[in-house]
């Protein structure tokens, strides 16, 4: 279970959120400019809310007030960025492996061979990320963080930087991870049609506020005001 | 005659050189790092102060540099003072102290070519390495650095070939004693003092081109053969 509610002034921009994820695919939903990463960021501890209180499963992650501020690489959230951000001068496998690297885990064959078959990425283990294509691409980014072991996966906008067939490629994938995995997932996206097979919840998001929470059906009925 | 006739003095000369010029860059080359991160990463009150000391010696007539290396580090100075006192070091007029004047003047070079490719790393790359779990030390190591290869390699090639042409600061420093503080450069000099020094001047010329056009083709190849690892080549 996740709970956030957090405040943060970015230049002009102001952001002030406060919601609950559970398990399943949980949907940050809204257009551009809605302070989707800006939220993403302050859950995996890459910027610092001003003010408020970040909690998983019990632990605080973050509470200015009682001056918690639990740092990135302690906090075991997995994160899957839209531009895949792969270590350019690691192999597929070495970049699927750095997780487990620094946490010091053994080694798991079994979760290895897994994750790869799920994500049909077994070819590209000897490839460096400058020769994958966009989709194969993100498909290592969510592999290389589900082998870490997270507690929890925020996914920024995965799909975004691929064109409409690749997307078409890669949600399946996305939907056995949400029913197999078992890892609660935050979902970002601007794109309806891709909360509506993935997320379980959603929450609707505009002008760093959240304007509503719900089921996917939130979405038929924002759809008018959202994406026009 | 042939073409290279060196003496047994010039030998002296060149290995020390190169001696010289190598342990100043090995030596130099972890502060260069730390202090190319600190300036490219990092805002700390007095930044821009360690970044003008640290081209200091680019500015400055490399005479001065020595000079100011003698004052401060010279058998009477007082760090030189306190060192030889306590810890029995001696730099003045000994090749070490030719280590640091080469070191110093070369780091200038060192700390520009580093920074700039630590500079050109995407951060977001840090990032993602911190939330797989590692932490600065473990991100610097294992994302950074690698990254930064071929900048560090072509920053401690030119640190190598500015080390092995001082001349001023070194000869102010720790004087030009032959076998101790006399580099190629400083014997080059010494030779085209005396009357008809200059045949034997041109032998140790031509070394010190081959050395330094060596040096920069290495770099070169050093450097393109990082960058192509980096990318899976």
């Amino acid at each position: 279970m996740l709970t956030v509610d957090v405040e943060k002034q970015l230049g002009e921009f102001s952001l002030h959120v406060a919601f609950e994820a559970a398990g399943g695919a949980t949907a940050l939903f809204g257009a551009s400019g809605a302070g989707k990463t800006g939220i993403i960021n302050m859950i995996a501890g890459l910027t610092r809310p001003d003010r408020g209180r970040i909690m998983l499963d019990g632990e605080v992650l973050f509470d200015d007030a009682a001056r918690i501020d639990v740092p990135a690489w302690r906090r075991r959230i997995g994160c899957v960025f839209q531009e895949g951000r792969l270590f350019p001068h690691l192999s597929v496998r070495h970049n699927l492996d750095y997780g487990r690297w620094m946490s010091g885990h053994v080694a798991d064959p079994d979760a290895f061979s897994h994750v790869v078959a799920m994500l049909d990425i077994g070819h590209l283990l000897n490839r460096r990320p400058g020769k994958l294509s966009g989709g194969e691409r993100q498909r290592v980014a969510v592999g290389r963080a589900l082998l870490m072991l997270p507690r929890l996966l925020l996914l920024d906008e995965p799909l975004a930087s691929l064109d409409a067939a690749r997307k078409d490629d890669i949600l399946p994938y996305l939907e056995r991870l949400r029913d197999e995995a078992r890892v609660p997932m935050i979902y970002v996206s601007h794109d309806a049609g891709e909360v509506r097979r993935l997320a379980t919840r959603v929450v609707m998001l505009d002008g760093g506020r959240v304007t509503a929470t719900g089921g996917v059906e939130l979405l038929d009925a924002a759809r008018d005001d959202v994406l026009a | 005659m042939s073409v290279l006739e060196l003496t047994p003095q010039d030998w002296t000369a060149i290995l020390l050189s190169l001696r010289i010029a190598l342990v100043a860059t090995v030596v130099a080359l972890p502060f260069g790092i730390a202090i190319a991160t600190l300036l490219a990463r990092k805002d700390f009150w007095g930044k821009s102060l360690l970044d003008a000391l640290v081209h200091l010696p680019l500015v400055l007539p490399p005479v001065v540099t020595g000079y100011l290396l003698l004052i401060t580090l010279g058998r009477n100075a007082p760090v030189g003072a306190f060192l030889a006192d306590h810890f029995g070091i001696v730099v003045a007029f000994r090749w070490t102290g030719a280590v640091i004047s080469c070191g110093v003047m070369a780091f200038p070079l060192m700390v520009r070519a580093i920074r700039l490719s630590i500079e050109a790393i995407d951060r977001r790359l840090e990032d993602a390495a911190s939330t797989l779990g590692a932490n600065r030390t473990w991100s610097f190591a294992t994302v950074t650095l690698p990254l930064a290869l071929p900048g560090i390699i072509a920053g401690a090639m030119l640190a190598f070939a500015r080390a092995l042409g001082e001349f001023g600061a070194t000869i102010t420093f720790v004087s030009n004693i032959p076998g101790e503080t006399q580099t190629i450069s400083a014997a080059i000099y010494t030779l085209t003092q005396i009357p008809g020094g200059d045949a034997a001047a041109l032998q140790l010329v031509i070394v010190a081109v081959i050395i330094s056009v060596a040096a920069l083709v290495a770099s070169e190849w050093l450097a393109r053969r990082a960058t192509a690892r980096l990318h899976g080549a």
